[in-house]
């Protein structure tokens, strides 16, 4: 009985590894397609920022939910990162909403 | 007196207590980080047009150190696989490599940290600008590998495929000649600035994570044979704060060397 346990717990964990080694190449591919579309010439750079910024989100995402674990986390962490998220986002927030914020009579070019 | 719920289960949260420390650690963390990411945007949206540089990093360094630090991430989740699998040889040898890592990024930040502060902006009595690597140093004269430009705005895009900055060739300015001479250190640009800051403060990390996992890999070690599902936990929250790391450095990357 104890032994069909830590079989099965091994094959778990196996099928983990797996799973760890996709990641990984995934995170590879995202570098080398991060570095490659930095030179694509877009009409604007903003769309060279939010290409970039997308694909560093996806390969966040794929660091954060597998080699973390975060995808089969427990609620207490998620509470945790749902606090957190609300906060750095209220951050970047107020950093956008400053960029309008200027004294009266300011001149802007 | 043993420390409760190092191994055991809390009924409340369903996990470990250091799991939960860890987690709570990292919310500090992504907060610290977020607020200097803020500022990269309010001095970038803040500067003169034209004057943000791009180029002045060496991408394929920064795409190496890329490498390593996913390369260590993924060693350092196999380490704690290999423990759940009971594997404690493959465990010592993952994490080998993730120390190698870890030890690999360093001395490629220490050579672009050691690049910036040799590298120079000369600024000549005649109004010239000089900007280059010193290659030699005298009372009289210095020796710069680099090059003169009319425009001071030109110094700010060597954006240029693979390829690194222009140019350069050897340069010989003597000391009666220069007006002003300042390294592309901190105090050189806003961006010098928070690039120092931002890297310097990763690196202090990368620093802080070697050290907690060297120690679990010499003389933490031993607990393995005393009690292994606690040694694993500790493995697992040194695990998450190193994947942490990396998570950082996958938005620095393209922040500081790419944008």
């Amino acid at each position: 009985m104890s032994d069909q346990h830590s079989s099965d717990h091994s094959d778990h964990i196996a099928h983990h590894v797996r799973r760890y080694l996709y990641v990984f190449a995934a995170l590879i591919c995202g570098t080398i397609l991060t570095v490659w579309a930095s030179y694509i010439p877009f009409p604007s750079r903003e769309i060279n920022i939010a290409v970039a910024l997308i694909i560093a989100s996806c390969k966040a995402f794929l660091v954060a939910g597998f080699f973390m674990h975060l995808i089969s986390e427990r609620k207490m962490i998620y509470g945790i990162l749902g606090f957190t998220a609300f906060f750095f986002t209220g951050l970047m927030a107020l950093t956008i909403w400053s960029f309008a914020d200027f004294p009266v009579h300011t001149v802007t070019h | 007196m043993d420390i409760p719920y190092t191994v055991e289960i809390r009924k409340d949260t369903g996990l470990y207590n250091a799991k939960v420390g860890i987690w709570l650690f990292l919310a500090s963390e992504v907060m610290l980080f977020g607020a200097l990411f803020s500022s990269y945007i309010l001095l970038r949206v803040g500067s003169a047009e034209g004057f943000w540089p791009h180029g002045w990093l060496t991408v394929w360094l920064g795409t190496l150190n890329t490498i390593v630090l996913i390369t260590s991430s993924i060693t350092t989740v196999m380490a704690w696989a290999s423990l759940k699998m009971k594997n404690f040889g493959q465990f010592k040898f993952y994490h080998a490599i993730t120390l190698c890592c870890a030890l690999m990024f360093l001395c490629i930040k220490s050579y672009e940290y050691h690049d910036k502060f040799i590298h120079n902006e000369i600024t000549l009595k005649d109004g010239r600008i000089a900007d280059g690597h010193v290659v030699k140093r005298t009372d009289e004269a210095v020796t710069i590998e680099g090059r003169f430009v009319q425009d001071r705005k030109d110094l700010f895009n060597l954006s240029t495929p693979f390829l690194g900055p222009p140019k350069y060739e050897e340069i010989e300015i003597k000391t009666a000649d220069i007006k002003t001479m300042s390294n592309y250190g901190p105090a050189h640009h806003d961006y010098n600035a928070i690039y120092f800051t931002l890297t310097g403060l990763h690196a202090l990390h990368v620093i802080g994570g070697a050290i907690v996992i060297g120690y679990l890999w010499l003389f933490g070690a031993k607990m393995w044979k005393t009690d292994p599902e606690r040694f694993t936990n500790r493995i697992e929250i040194s695990g998450l704060f190193w994947h942490f790391v990396d998570l950082v450095w996958i938005f620095l990357f393209p922040v500081l060397y790419l944008l």
